[in-house]
């Protein structure tokens, strides 16, 4: 009964870490159509901006909280001034400059910082369900990511950034001559995905730590759950995140990591042949 | 009689050897060059990047002694970057090109099994200088690190006798980790222990949730992991994380092998029981004169030296001293100086060739790590390394080339 | 005028690699040989994806899978019969009989783009996943063990069909190497030029006015695929054979990155640019593994590859956007025209 317990929470922390990962990348590539490929190293940045500062003595929550989402959005929208936007409509060679900046994040990392894991225990210890111990942080992952979501739905729906945002998307010429302007909201966009990104590797870095090619353990997953999931931000996240972090946890506790994984790979590509346009391609039409 | 054929073959090698590579005759006085390829960039550089240091103090210090035979020690270095496709490439361009007389390299199994065959074919006399899971019997290679029947056969039936007799085995997905298991479940059972379940984990897995969750459900006594690499070490955080830390202790194979204890918060690293050949707290004179000259040159803030880069010193250090015995640089006079059973003494005490396996015999250390340290508890003088059921004999049968595994 | 110094560098890359092909391997180092094959070797994986994806517009993101099923193929099947022709014919076989699976599965199920990049790339990690976890001893085929992540080592030499102790020798390997680079080059420029390959670039330009004057767009595309899937599982087996080692490295990310990369460092659409880009590059990551010439040209302790590999990506993405052949071709008939 009590392993069944700590089954469940397993399987939702796997869930939510999945849609935590993608869920800046979801931002990006749905709003403004740029598959960003140095995805997973905004989230290896995410990680040293909690990592750096709680070594200097910084409190561990703020670093987590305040200082990655900021500093890495702050970084995605240089990087969006420098190297997206002059490639706006051209798909594949974004791909390829992000993938660029993907490598030249890494080897800076490696060569500033190393591969030296600075090992850490995640905060709020551990709690007693029956016969077994869970890890208190793994209902922090959840209950953040809940919050992530709900805000970015009230965000994209409710607030004049997430109409002028989506509009902007949707019909950039329009926009623009209904005096918007675009260029500020497509680096806003960016920054706010990598924001999420930033977020998103400060709170995985005291479970699973920070090296320099973290990012490849996540870039994989991301990509696919985020186009699994469609065009849809929020709903395609949400749902190709469920349903493929539970497949894969499942497997895990049935068999081992390995086929978890392959199982969670396998199980995009049956969702692709069914859905070719994700899972949002067919249904949560119109949604965010 | 025996002998005489293994000195027939042994010119008739090197003749096969001098016809192909015609330009593989060295000039008298010219440097000795010592070939090294080593993971100092990628995710291995923590384990790579000292083993490479105590190589370059092995070939300064040599040197600054007058060097080989009165000739100079040149180190050629190769980083393969942690991948095991380099290895090969660099593996291919030392014995052809560089025409090195020794190669030193290696850090993981499998880029071992990689450029062994490769060297083995250019006739260039290679030092594998890595703990490891042993059993490699492959007269060309000379293999400087522990093996299991030194560490895991000391390691475990002090963990069994004080813990208890149910193993949990979590270890590496990759022949170091396939076969430690092995030779845990074979050590155990000998003890009248059992290992009720093991876990493989390839080299980028960095969630354990599962596998925490499965270890409460099993109850072990204790657990035995074989870890390696970053991702791995993300196990103890989520390990005490979950309070699970003070429940079920943890016997590791490869702790503290990248100096990790020092970076990860105390409680993390407490009481994690290891056996190793070196530490750097061995209170040995020649210990303490080896660190101050580490230090000196590498930087008085340097962290944990392990028998990780000892091996690596060690393994040059015997090499020039079986150099000197023959009076040769050349492969053939180097291995039989070797199989006549040199030892030479170290900072972790004395090593001792074993003629039929191309291993060596040490002095074994178990250790518990405390306040981040590691406190010696018992010592065990000249142990031999493993030979599976005694069926690796390169004196009788020079011809073997293989890697023998236990039998369950 | 296009066409013409398009004859004459056909001309030229005939002559220059039948003349390498002969008097190289008397001219230079032992070593230089064994690194030019390999570069020989990747160049013909990089023709592979440069006709699926420059002329087929079929952006396979993991014609890795091929290549390593190629050499796994290889590996398996040498180490069994210790004769290398059977092996190395498999080697072609087995990759092409899964791409027309898979390409099947997603050419005729109307996947395409960045959808279809996705399920190349998941195939291809699941590879990754699969042979990585086969370490343990159950994991044979015949007498040869799968490896997991340690591979395949010591694999034996290409020999000469019918006589398995007739080995390559490294010259052998560089001719081999070579030779075979040249037979794919000219054999799919042959390809591109004939009625299939004109239809074939019709499609990627406009699939659906290919489709409205008769042509099976799909047909086409999938056959494309295959092809490209043998050839990238041909090079897979010189590979696996040169090292003599094939790894799951090949199934991974980075593996399936770089092939993109020398394509478009070489200019996509263009048979000559992927073999240049491979050279460039490989060039560039194996003298980067030197550490003492880099550390001395930089001033650093240390370089990281992957620092350099992306510096040159995003310029290149940015300023060379079309590659490096195109861009020459462009400037040299800009020039040429402007003197006429």
């Amino acid at each position: 009964m009590d392993y069944a317990a700590i089954f469940l929470i397993q399987v939702a922390y796997a869930i939510a870490s999945l849609a935590l990962i993608s869920v800046g990348l979801a931002v990006i590539y749905g709003m403004m159509r740029v598959i960003n490929f140095a995805h997973g190293e905004f989230l290896m940045l995410g990680g040293y901006a909690v990592i750096l500062p709680v070594q200097a003595g910084v409190n561990i929550w703020i670093a987590m909280l305040v200082i990655a989402p900021v500093t890495v959005g702050a970084f995605g929208v240089v990087v969006e001034r420098l190297v997206i936007r002059p490639l706006y409509g051209r798909v594949i060679d974004t791909v390829l400059a992000t993938w660029g900046l993907s490598l030249l994040l890494i080897g800076l990392a490696s060569a500033v910082l190393g591969y030296y894991q600075e090992g850490s225990k995640p905060p709020l210890g551990s709690v007693q369900i029956g016969a077994y111990r869970e890890s208190g942080y793994t209902f922090f992952v959840i209950a953040v990511t809940l919050a992530i979501m709900a805000a970015l739905y009230l965000g994209l729906k409710r607030t004049r950034f997430g109409l002028l945002a989506r509009g902007t998307m949707q019909n950039p010429a329009m926009a623009a001559g209904l005096g918007v302007d675009t260029g500020r909201i497509y680096a806003a966009t960016f920054g706010l995905g990598a924001a999420l990104s930033g977020l998103a590797g400060g709170i995985l870095a005291p479970i699973s730590g920070v090296v320099p090619v973290i990012g490849a353990t996540y870039i994989a997953k991301a990509f696919i759950t985020v186009i699994s999931g469609g065009a849809t931000v929020l709903a395609g996240t949400a749902s190709a995140a469920a349903m493929l972090g539970a497949v894969n946890q499942v497997v895990t506790f049935l068999a081992t990591p390995v086929v978890g994984e392959v199982a969670l790979l396998a199980a995009a590509i049956i969702l692709l042949r069914l859905l070719p346009a994700g899972i949002t391609g067919r249904l949560f039409r119109g949604g965010v | 009689m025996k002998i005489s054929r293994r000195q027939a073959l042994a010119s008739a090698t090197a003749a096969v050897a001098a016809s192909a590579f015609p330009r593989f005759a060295f000039a008298q006085g010219a440097a000795i060059k010592l070939g090294t390829i080593a993971d100092t960039s990628g995710p291995l550089q923590p384990f790579g990047t000292q083993k490479l240091q105590c190589i370059q103090l092995a070939v300064e210090e040599i040197n600054a002694a007058g060097g080989l035979l009165g000739r100079k020690i040149e180190l050629v270095t190769y980083d393969a970057q942690s991948s095991d496709q380099l290895y090969a490439q660099f593996a291919q361009q030392i014995a052809l090109r560089d025409r090195v007389n020794v190669v030193h390299a290696g850090l993981q199994s499998s880029s071992r099994e990689v450029i062994r065959p490769i060297l083995r074919r250019a006739n260039a006399l290679y030092f594998y200088n890595t703990p490891y899971e042993g059993g490699v019997c492959d007269r060309n290679a000379f293999l400087t690190g522990t093996t299991p029947g030194q560490l895991l056969a000391n390691l475990l039936p002090f963990m069994i006798k004080k813990f208890g007799k149910k193993i949990y085995v979590l270890a590496a997905d990759y022949n170091f980790g396939q076969l430690s298991e092995k030779w845990t479940r074979k050590i155990a059972k000998e003890n009248g222990a059992e290992v009720i379940a093991s876990e493989f984990f390839p080299l980028d897995v960095n969630q354990f949730g599962p596998t925490i969750g499965k270890i409460q459900a099993a109850k072990p006594d204790f657990i035995v992991n074989t870890f390696v690499g970053p991702g791995h070490a993300a196990f103890y955080g989520q390990w005490a994380g979950t309070g699970m830390k003070k429940q079920i202790p943890i016997a590791s194979q490869t702790f503290g092998e990248a100096g990790e204890h020092l970076r990860m918060p105390q409680e993390l690293s407490e009481g994690i029981f290891v056996c190793y050949n070196y530490f750097e707290e061995l209170n040995k004179p020649a210990n303490a004169a080896f660190l101050e000259r580490f230090r000196k040159k590498f930087g008085t803030n340097y962290g944990y030296v392990s028998d990780l880069g000892m091996s690596e010193y060690m393994g040059v250090r015997i090499w020039a001293e079986a150099v000197k015995k023959a009076n040769a640089i050349e492969r053939e006079p180097v291995i039989k100086a070797l199989e006549a059973g040199l030892s030479v003494d170290g900072p972790g005490g004395t090593m001792k060739a074993d003629p039929k396996t191309h291993h060596f015999v040490f002095d074994m250390h178990l250790a518990e790590c405390k306040s981040r340290k590691f406190e010696i508890l018992q010592s065990f003088d000249q142990v031999p390394p493993t030979n599976p059921d005694g069926v690796c004999d390169l004196l009788k049968n020079p011809d073997t080339n293989q890697q023998f595994e236990p039998k369950l | 005028m296009k066409r013409a110094a398009d004859r004459i560098g056909i001309a030229a890359i005939a002559i220059l690699g039948l003349g390498a092909l002969i008097g190289v391997p008397h001219v230079v180092e032992l070593f230089t040989l064994v690194d030019v094959a390999v570069y020989c070797i990747l160049a013909i994986l990089a023709l592979s994806l440069a006709f699926v994806w420059g002329f087929g517009g079929i952006l396979s993101f993991g014609q890795s899978a091929f290549f390593g099923l190629g050499g796994y193929a290889y590996a398996l099947a040498v180490i069994n019969m210790g004769e290398s022709t059977v092996p190395i014919l498999l080697g072609a076989i087995v990759p092409m009989l899964f791409a027309a699976l898979l390409g099947y599965f997603m050419i005729y199920g109307r996947i395409s783009d960045v959808y279809l990049a996705v399920i190349t790339l998941t195939v291809s990690l699941i590879f990754y996943h699969l042979i990585n976890s086969t370490a343990g001893p159950e994991y044979a085929i015949g007498r040869a063990r799968l490896g997991g992540h340690n591979g395949i080592p010591g694999l034996p030499p290409i020999n000469i069909p019918g006589n398995a102790a007739a080995q390559l020798d490294y010259a052998g390997t560089f001719r081999l190497s070579l030779g075979a680079l040249l037979l794919v080059y000219f054999g799919l420029r042959a390809l591109i030029a004939s009625r299939f390959g004109r239809a074939l670039v019709a499609i990627r330009e406009n699939e659906l006015r290919a489709e409205l004057l008769g042509y099976d767009s799909r047909r086409y595309k999938l056959i494309a695929f295959v092809i490209g899937g043998g050839i990238a599982g041909f090079a897979g087996v010189l590979f696996a054979s040169w090292g003599s080692f094939i790894g799951p490295g090949v199934f991974g990310i980075a593996f399936a990155a770089q092939i993109i990369i020398w394509i478009l460092v070489g200019g996509l659409g263009t048979l000559a640019g992927a073999v240049l880009g491979t050279v460039l590059i490989q060039y560039l990551t194996t003298w980067l593994g030197q550490s003492k010439s880099v550390a001395a040209l930089i001033g650093l302790a240390k370089i990281d590859t992957s620092l350099v590999l992306g510096a040159v990506l995003i310029l290149f993405v940015l300023l060379v956007p079309s590659g490096v052949i195109p861009t020459l071709r462009k400037l040299w008939l800009g020039r040429r025209g402007a003197s006429a």
